[in-house]
């Protein structure tokens, strides 16, 4: 609009009248001159002098002072000047309390004001002012405007509300105001339903179970309604409440959708995405073979497109959310790679975010193109974004298989450049290509060789030394250039260290003959110099092992290492979920829950997607709808990145893939219980072995104690067997119950009023493996009981006493005996309600007596329940979702390592842990003694007490057991 | 929803403020001023800033920062998306957006920003509304204002704020009614050494300028609408009778207005006017390297291609250029970035524009790593190089018959070439 800027310009660059006059000098003076003018008999000069004073207050000058010379100007006719005194009033009320009182009438008369407009300006004005003792008298004016004739009135008011249960909460409810402003969501006027809207969603994040917007098919289709009609903003609230509901079928799902797609065509680029959210959430219900389906796809990916020409802070917000989205539902940007091409001028944190969108979606039919790009981003000028794209080529050679050897040699070629941080960058992803891919493109080792002297960072060079160590028989001078780090051995970063270690611990193991000396040097360095525990372990074990079985030693630290995962840094399925759900907002931003960051949100509901729910009429086969509802299980295998088990952490314990966070978890892999102490769950035997083995000596004291003697033999019998120490630490971690499972306090099942003065109270342990039922039995009559017997009823879990109830001695009057019975798992099975109910018949000399009591399940929980990783994968992707029971456990307050170590003691294992934005997921599984799995995912919030926990099990029925035992063993 | 706003001014100056819930101290701003810190160009301050107790969202615009500060979940798309109307709005009342302008109209902004959000909600974003409510400044109205003291504040309530056209007042009259529309597009585009084209996608907007009396009813239709591939309308636009009929069917604000934007991506539709061959080499050694740049038309569709410039990014431990062009002018600037920017002007497809020169290093700066990347900027007029046509517009409503007109505009948006 060319013509019409000009004429703009040449109309407005005459004036001259501009506010800066009110900028005067800050003179001493100055405040008493206000005065005066405030107190002007003058209309236009009073008017002035509040414009100054206004002027000064704009920019951060206290004017304060004036306070009561400024409320006398409020009584006014002139519009102008009214508001340019509410102005100053909403700033300096809450300092002068007492003086705003003043003010209070014209507010109640103007409220009465026959022009709406001033009415509207009245409430609006006195919301803003918060002062208690003003908010009283703001009731009833408000209560007037709410039902106001004039909309513009009511919509004000509706605004008002939440101002004021800003201020008192308490009032607000108590006048009743929140019933008026839901009766307001059916106002005839859209803009009045839209600000209801907005005032409601606020009031509710402060209330988060409140039922605020209690949102039903009747007030859904009224927000429809005003949804067309109401303004950008309003669309944006009516849109983020509309998220919040759950449709009832896939019929209303998709009558919704159809109503909210044109808003992906709306200008302002909030609206897009808040469309999208909705678009996205309700996509879930709908059957996948719909047409209505994929047409919905389609429309989708348009608007996200345009959302990347807008400036670059909506891009930058749209591209977090893009992110989001691509990881849910790839197909719909597919065909889009290049619009996320990197463009010279976007601003860093655009390039980032594009850069990461670009590899997930790398797939084989656009990886040439982008990896093209990709090579040309590493010679870009900033350093962060260059780093970035290198490690990117490493992710797609992972990825994309028939890519890798075209990245392989784009990284060789980066490397050739010489340039210091590319070459970095480019070793460390080698590195993992090199462990996707084994025994593939070891020809490019000389080339990295080359480079060794250039390495400065640790993970570079930890990098680097993995790759000798692992590929020592093909490198002629291995040793030598493991030698040549060890020199500064002690200078080097921890990461380095414990490499460095491995590294030389394998080439002895490949060469063993000429390098004796060499791994001799780097253990003692390991075990005798250093002061780190995690060094100074794992020197032990080295050391320990190829002392006592070099060829287990080889077996153990040559084994073949699991792959690593394709994807290392995807969202978990279930935090992704529920950030879908909050696309568009600063959840969205962060990748993180609300209640893990926004402040104030006193216990944010957790959204998830809604399950898919056909309406009555439609048939579909059941494995559509399980495909389309079980997202988690569909994205299951990138839960678990596959790597760190034993082996794993032996010989890649600083090498895990880049992004995974949190210390790998122990597994199964192996019989030997101690392999907790490598894979980081060290407290579990801390807190129970160092008993056994006597002391607590620095970081390590399983290791410290059982190896007490041990350094100063070692390195001169290196090969002579050494006893003990290592096998006991082993066998002591299998043990069964290190941390002591849970027993729940003795109670009295069978008081003696009932059983002619026999009382009988006891509990149930699970010892060593053996099932025992710990009777005390008191004698509270006057007669001599003997013939003590014991019968069990048939119950959910075949349990049956193993042995006779040995009560040897007859019990005289008053006497109290403790007995322990040890159960066995093998007798006869019948359902029982509750699902842990036993009925119990204890005859002696007097008569029979009968009690029932219920045992914690975690009783039948048994030692080798311990899953696969694979297999839990597999399994919890098995089983079907609606077998799936969510729980919270309230006010616990452990931390995940505490609490898996206190569950392992129950025999609730812990097959992998991980940490994502500050929450920590651990899963877990469970075997019962007939053979049942329990598969459990817990998420820990840290500055959280409340937990909340999954099962998966093939039989439902026994999770609320379950359930109970977590609650119980956590919280004791 | 919105609590505060700042503005600050590119030396890390807060020159405005204002609350619009409880006063958030100036203090918060900190947090932003250390990332601003951080940052090598105030460009790549990240949008979105967590502090312990607040959220910072900003926007860098016309070489200010818009600074808004919040406490509970809000999109942020929203709070940008009001940033940026701030922006506008300070454009649209005063004919610019600077520091100066705004501390020469404090009260009225101040006023302005009051109207514009209560609460934290936004309450009138709507240019027209806005004017309605306090009238942009002119000589005039200063003059008769200071003589009859009214004031810029308008004191009834307005028809337009409660209508369901929210975009229009009611009772607009002009003696000559005309209707203006301006096809602007923009190629956006990544081309290769080679000067293949790696990406390039076509960002048109159809801007307005309507000034008719009463409420008259528009319909808009182009040659060839399918074309597009996303559209966004201006709330006015009936988006069902586009989805049915591809027809833009509305009834227009007053004045100036953007009615749609839309998006042309299908990559071999795109026709990229010119070309460039450029070379840019160092020598290994000894600190020198040459350039050598010419431009010259490729789809052009006949027209001229006007307004050319040719920005060089060239390698930080550049000391010195000496260069010659065979047309325009070219100046220097070894700030931040080190560039060169070549202002040549209408492209003349007989003698094509050529500038060359030697470059000369930083004595013992190594051959720099990165290659350097130019930034084209050209206009052709009476074009829009997508192909789209407007083929009618008709008005409903009113009676008298109306002035129309459009015009064509295609214009350089992102367009880089890398060497």
């Amino acid at each position: 609009m060319e013509w019409a800027n000009q004429l703009c310009e040449n109309r407005q660059f005459g004036s001259k009248m501009t506010d800066s006059k009110y900028f005067t000098t800050t003179k001493k003076g100055e405040i008493f001159e206000l005065k005066a003018e405030l107190n002007s008999d003058k209309k236009e000069k009073k008017k002035e002098a509040v414009k100054k004073v206004i002027a000064s207050m704009t920019v951060g000058k206290d004017v304060s002072a004036l306070f009561p010379d400024v409320v006398n100007c409020m009584q006014t006719d002139n519009l102008e000047l009214k508001k340019l005194v509410y102005l100053y009033l909403m700033n300096y009320a809450k300092s002068q309390p007492d003086m705003a009182i003043m003010a209070v009438n014209t507010f109640v008369k103007d409220c009465e004001d026959a022009n709406p407009l001033i009415r509207a300006l009245a409430v609006r004005t006195m919301g803003c002012i918060r002062v208690d003792k003003i908010t009283e008298y703001l009731c009833e004016p408000l209560r007037k405007c709410l039902k106001d004739e004039d909309p513009y009135v009511r919509k004000t008011a509706a605004v008002c509300v939440a101002k004021l249960h800003d201020i008192n909460a308490q009032l607000v409810e108590d006048q009743g105001f929140l019933d008026t402003l839901k009766d307001l969501i059916s106002d005839s006027n859209p803009m009045v339903v839209a600000n209801a809207v907005a005032a409601l969603s606020e009031i509710a994040e402060s209330h988060p179970n409140s039922n605020l917007l209690d949102l039903n098919p009747q007030s859904i289709n009224k927000l429809l309604t005003a949804l067309n009609e109401c303004t950008e903003w309003g669309q944006i609230f009516i849109l983020d409440c509309l998220a919040n509901y759950t449709p009832r079928d896939d019929r209303e799902s998709q009558s919704i959708c159809e109503r909210v797609t044109p808003r992906l065509s709306h200008a302002n680029s909030a609206v897009v995405l808040s469309a999208v959210k909705v678009l996205m959430k309700f996509m879930e219900m709908l059957p996948k073979d719909l047409d209505y389906y994929s047409t919905l796809l389609k429309k989708l990916a348009p608007p996200l497109v345009t959302l990347l020409s807008a400036e670059p802070e909506l891009q930058y917000v749209a591209l977090r959310n893009i992110n989001l989205i691509v990881q849910k539902r790839p197909e719909i940007l597919k065909h889009e790679m290049k619009v996320f091409f990197v463009k010279y001028n976007d601003p860093i944190y655009v390039k980032l975010e594009k850069l990461d969108i670009m590899i997930r979606l790398a797939s084989q039919a656009n990886i040439a193109q982008v990896l093209a790009e990709l090579k040309e981003y590493a010679t870009e000028v900033d350093v962060d974004f260059v780093r970035k794209a290198v490690r990117a080529i490493g992710r797609c050679a992972i990825k994309v298989e028939q890519s890798a050897e075209r990245c392989v040699s784009t990284l060789l070629d980066l490397i050739q450049t010489k340039v210091n941080y590319v070459v970095q960058e480019a070793i460390v992803v080698i590195k993992d290509i090199f462990r996707k891919y084994p025994n593939k493109y070891e020809s490019v080792i000389a080339t990295l060789c080359e480079n060794l002297d250039s390495l400065d960072e640790p993970e570079a060079r930890a990098a680097m030394i993995w790759i000798v160590g692992e590929y020592a028989e093909r490198i002629d001078n291995a040793d030598e250039l493991l030698e040549s780090f060890l020199e500064g051995f002690h200078d080097e970063s921890t990461q380095v260290q414990l490499q460095l270690l491995t590294a030389i611990v394998k080439l002895f193991l490949k060469k063993p003959t000429e390098t004796q000396e060499l791994v001799q040097q780097v253990l003692s360095l390991a075990t005798q110099d250093s002061d780190n525990p995690d060094l100074r372990d794992r020197g032990y074990i080295y050391w320990r092992l190829l002392s006592t079985d070099p060829v287990a030693a080889k077996e153990v630290v040559l084994a073949e290492k699991p792959l690593i995962s394709e994807e290392t840094d995807l969202i978990e399925p279930t935090l992704l979920e529920e950030l879908i759900c909050h696309i568009g907002t600063l959840a969205s931003v962060y990748h993180k829950p609300p209640s893990a960051f926004v402040e104030g949100s006193r216990g944010v509901m957790h959204k998830r997607l809604p399950a898919r729910t056909g309406s009555g009429e439609s048939t579909e086969s059941p494995d559509v709808g399980t495909a389309a509802g079980g997202s988690a299980p569909e994205a299951a295998p990138s839960i678990i990145p596959s790597q760190g088990d034993l082996l794993g952490d032996l010989l890649n314990l600083d090498m895990a893939p880049p992004t995974t966070s949190g210390p790998p978890p122990p597994t199964t892999g192996m019989q030997m219980g101690g392999m907790d102490l490598l894979g980081g769950g060290l407290d579990s035997l801390m807190g129970d072995e160092s008993e056994p083995l006597g002391g607590d000596i620095g970081g390590s004291p399983a290791m410290g104690a059982g190896f007490g003697a041990a350094p100063a033999v070692m390195p001169a019998s290196l090969n002579a067997p050494v006893g003990g120490g290592l096998g006991d630490l082993f066998d002591l971690g299998g043990v069964g119950m290190p941390m002591g499972a849970y027993i729940p306090p003795k109670i009295v099942w069978l008081p003696a009023m009932k059983a002619k003065g026999l009382e009988i109270s006891g509990t149930f342990a699970r010892r060593a493996g053996v099932i025992q039922m710990e009777l005390i039995l008191t004698n509270k009559a006057m007669s001599v009981m003997t013939d003590f017997a014991i019968q069990f009823n048939r119950n959910s879990f075949g349990l049956a006493p193993a042995g006779p109830l040995q009560v040897l001695t007859p019990l005289g009057p008053n006497q109290t005996i403790e007995v322990s019975l040890p159960l066995s798992t093998v007798g006869p099975v019948m359902k029982m309600d509750p699902l842990n109910n036993l009925q119990v018949a204890v005859k002696n000399n007097i008569d029979v007596f009968y009690f029932s009591c219920q045992y914690p399940i975690s009783m039948l929980f048994v030692e080798d329940g311990k899953m696969e990783r694979q297999v839990f994968l597999a399994t919890w992707k098995d089983i079907p979702n609606d077998n799936e029971s969510q729980f919270q456990i309230k006010d616990c307050h452990l931390n995940s390592d505490a609490a898996s170590s206190k569950l392992q003691g129950s025999n609730i294992f812990t097959i992998a842990k991980r940490t994502v934005e500050g929450q920590d997921m651990l899963y877990m599984s469970i075997k019962l003694s007939n053979g049942i799995w329990v598969l459990a995912e817990l998420r820990v919030q840290a500055g959280n007490s409340n937990y909340t926990i999954s099962l998966k099990c093939r039989a439902p029925e026994v999770s609320q057991c379950v359930f109970q035992c977590y609650e119980a063993v956590l919280k004791n | 929803m919105i609590n505060s706003l700042f503005l600050i001014n590119p030396s890390g100056e807060i020159f405005l403020e204002k609350h619009w819930k409880s006063v958030v101290s100036r203090s918060v701003c900190d947090y932003f001023l250390e990332a601003k810190e951080k940052a090598l160009e105030p460009e790549d301050v990240p949008p979105v800033i967590h502090t312990p107790h607040h959220y910072l969202i900003s926007i860098y615009r016309d070489k200010l920062f818009f600074l808004s500060v919040i406490q509970t979940e809000v999109p942020p798309l929203f709070v940008i998306e009001f940033l940026h109307r701030v922006a506008e709005m300070i454009q649209d009342y005063f004919g610019e957006c600077s520091e100066t302008v705004v501390k020469d109209h404090m009260v009225m902004v101040y006023e302005l920003l009051e109207e514009m959000l209560d609460n934290g909600f936004p309450l009138a974003t709507e240019s027209n509304v806005l004017k309605e409510m306090i009238r942009p400044p002119t000589i005039l109205r200063s003059v008769v204002n200071t003589l009859t003291g009214t004031s810029n504040v308008g004191d009834t309530l307005l028809t337009g704020q409660l209508s369901t056209i929210p975009w229009r007042r009611a009772g607009v009259r002009y003696t000559n009614n005309e209707a203006y529309f301006d096809v602007v597009e923009e190629i956006d585009a990544i081309l290769d050494q080679s000067g293949t084209t790696v990406f390039a996608e076509i960002q048109g907007v159809v801007e307005a300028c309507v000034k008719l009396s009463g409420m008259p009813d528009l319909t808009l239709s182009f040659m060839n609408p399918r074309l597009l591939d996303d559209v966004s309308f201006h709330p006015c636009v009936r988006y069902k009778l586009w989805e049915s009929e591809r027809v833009l069917s509305f009834i227009p604000p007053d004045g100036n207005f953007t009615l749609m934007t839309y998006h042309v991506n299908a990559q071999n539709l795109v026709a990229i006017p010119v070309y460039v061959k450029q070379s840019i080499s160092f020598f290994e050694c000894g600190s020198d390297g040459r350039l050598d740049v010419t431009v010259g038309p490729k789809q052009t569709m006949g027209k001229t291609v006007e307004g050319v410039m040719v920005t060089v990014h060239l390698p930080k431990t550049i000391l010195s250029i000496n260069l010659t062009a065979t047309q325009g002018s070219y100046t220097y600037d070894n700030g931040t970035k080190v560039t060169t920017l070549w202002d040549i002007g209408k492209l003349n497809p007989q003698k094509l524009p050529n500038l060359r020169g030697s470059l000369s290093l930083q004595a013992g700066a190594p051959k720099p790593e990165e290659n350097p990347s130019l930034n084209i900027d050209l206009k052709i007029q009476q074009l829009a190089i997508s192909g789209l046509k407007v083929n009618r517009l008709d008005m409903f409503g009113e009676k008298y018959k109306p002035f129309k007109g459009v015009k064509y505009i295609t214009k350089a948006g992102k367009f880089q070439v890398r060497t």
